[in-house]
């Protein structure tokens, strides 16, 4: 096989993807912003994405601030510096672990889950069928889960700024012996209003990344069962390498030295 | 059945290839209204690309299909919607909504315009459920709970719930026993009488093709090769029509078959 020639259709290849992927993204912008608007349709994936994976948001930002603060605590301890725990368990919670903890568990709850609903839709006629019957998918179907992602991975990530910072102190207190008070007047001291801002903007971009690398994958299924198989895959694993990839763009926006 | 001479349906020098493969290659039909045609022929030959693209699901590369005498090629999504506006369509495997009830999936449509509110397209979805054979307790299940004809007649309820002029029928006998597919049969040709509607189907189930059509179109590599009443079908003197009704594997037509 002659190597120029598949390097050639690979770069092909990916910047046909990635054109795919900028107009589809620009597609469904414009019909998020254009009526008719599906308010029922609205409300059932805001309950889907916010309500549901309230569980597992809570759960993930409990154990992590955990092991922060009995971790930071050995560590710190090296250097005679345990009275920092409190700033690094508030610090790391809110600006980076609850946004990308919190965005990795949806986007395998709900990224996965659109994938394949779209995708077996896709694959069994159910999107031609709406086609038929003058109904856009873009506006029935993609619209609303990206609104609903970008609306409601914020207020997951509040949760679990709350949580997290909860279990953080629930260790800090009952098992390494700190001083409630002096807990919580250092968490406050060293908490900024940017710190959690830019964790819920951090959030605000992960659920659209989540509801379109969803969408994007699941409306482009072919091929069976197989076919949605892959796409489910493909959502998840896209969507957590945006994820990351974004999540250093926007530290870098907000707290580059 | 009484035909008028206005075409409903026209289609002239239609293309349509994915990559190499040439599936239409110059293809000419035409629907007249209130007529149901039929168009057989062997599976992969282009009679669901065909019907996609009636329907604007593709673009074909060249040709012209008007409906109602206006060029529906090339259309935007806003001129597309002007025109399925008027078509009913039963998919191959009735394409339900799997995350509506039946009822929900039948009254689609009436609800899209806001032309009728919730109560008004209820009460329209369950005539139409009753108008095909069906139970207004069906309308609360959900497509998942249904049987294979059921999920046909579910589909034809919603192709007709807009009393559209036309209705394409993509295989509508496919995968039901005899007997259903025959109850099937009889509810397309009651439907279509009863809405004074054109049809269009798609089949290689002959004894469907003969029961529901008044003309029976035979597709092969991509065009029509032969069209005629339904009573001139086995008298056509084409080999290639001969064939595939008597349903020989030795004749003109040769299915692409890969020995291992």
């Amino acid at each position: 096989m002659n190597p120029f020639a598949s390097i050639g259709r690979t770069t092909l290849a990916f910047f046909n993807h990635i054109g795919r992927i900028t107009l589809f993204t620009c597609r469904s912008l414009y019909h998020c912003f254009t009526p008719p608007f599906y308010g029922r349709l609205l409300f059932r994936q805001l309950i889907e994405i916010g309500f549901y994976s309230l569980p597992v948001v809570g759960m993930t930002a409990i154990f992590t601030g955990m092991v922060l603060a009995l971790q930071s605590y050995t560590g710190f301890a090296r250097f005679n510096a345990e009275g920092a725990v409190a700033g690094v368990v508030i610090l790391s919670i809110t600006r980076e672990l609850a946004p990308v903890l919190a965005g990795l568990m949806v986007s395998g709850r709900i990224g996965a889950a659109m994938a394949a609903e779209i995708g077996t839709m896709s694959v069994t006629e159910q999107l031609d069928a709406l086609k038929t019957l003058s109904t856009n998918p873009f506006k029935y179907l993609v619209a609303p889960r990206l609104i609903a992602g970008i609306l409601m991975l914020p207020i997951l990530v509040l949760v679990a700024d709350i949580v997290g910072v909860f279990g953080g102190y629930l260790i800090s207190i009952y098992k390494l012996g700190f001083n409630s008070n002096i807990y919580l007047e250092r968490t406050w001291e060293i908490l900024e209003p940017l710190d959690v801002i830019s964790g819920l903007l951090k959030a605000s971009v992960f659920g659209f990344i989540i509801s379109l690398m969803g969408c994007f994958h699941g409306y482009h299924s072919r091929g069976g069962a197989q076919g949605v198989g892959a796409s489910t895959t493909n959502a998840v694993v896209s969507a957590s390498v945006l994820i990351l990839a974004f999540n250093y763009i926007i530290t870098e926006l907000f707290f580059a030295i | 059945m009484m035909f008028s001479s206005a075409s409903k349906i026209s289609i002239t020098n239609l293309h349509k290839a994915f990559d190499d493969k040439i599936v239409l290659n110059g293809l000419d039909l035409e629907v007249n209204e209130g007529e149901s045609v039929v168009i057989i022929g062997a599976s992969g030959t282009g009679k669901s690309v065909l019907l996609k693209n009636i329907i604007g699901l593709l673009q074909p590369e060249k040709g012209s299909i008007k409906i109602n005498g206006k060029e529906t090629v090339g259309l935007n999504w806003k001129g597309k919607q002007r025109y399925l506006k008027n078509i009913g369509m039963l998919f191959q495997n009735a394409g339900l909504f799997d995350s509506l009830t039946v009822l929900e999936n039948v009254a689609f449509s009436l609800l899209q315009d806001n032309k009728l509110n919730i109560k008004e397209a209820q009460d329209k979805a369950i005539e139409k459920l009753a108008d095909v054979g069906l139970a207004p307790d069906i309308g609360r299940l959900m497509p998942t709970e249904l049987s294979g004809g059921m999920r046909k007649r579910v589909g034809l309820a919603r192709a007709i719930s807009t009393e559209p002029e036309i209705i394409f029928f993509d295989e509508p006998t496919t995968g039901l026993d005899p007997i259903m597919g025959d109850v099937i049969n009889d509810l397309i040709i009651q439907q279509v009488q009863q809405l004074g509607a054109t049809a269009l189907s798609i089949t290689h189930d002959i004894s469907s093709a003969k029961k529901i059509g008044d003309k029976i179109a035979m597709i092969y590599q991509g065009k029509i090769i032969w069209v005629g009443l339904v009573s001139e079908v086995e008298n056509s003197g084409d080999e290639f029509v001969n064939q595939f009704i008597k349903g020989h594997a030795e004749g003109p037509i040769q299915m692409d078959l890969r020995e291992s």
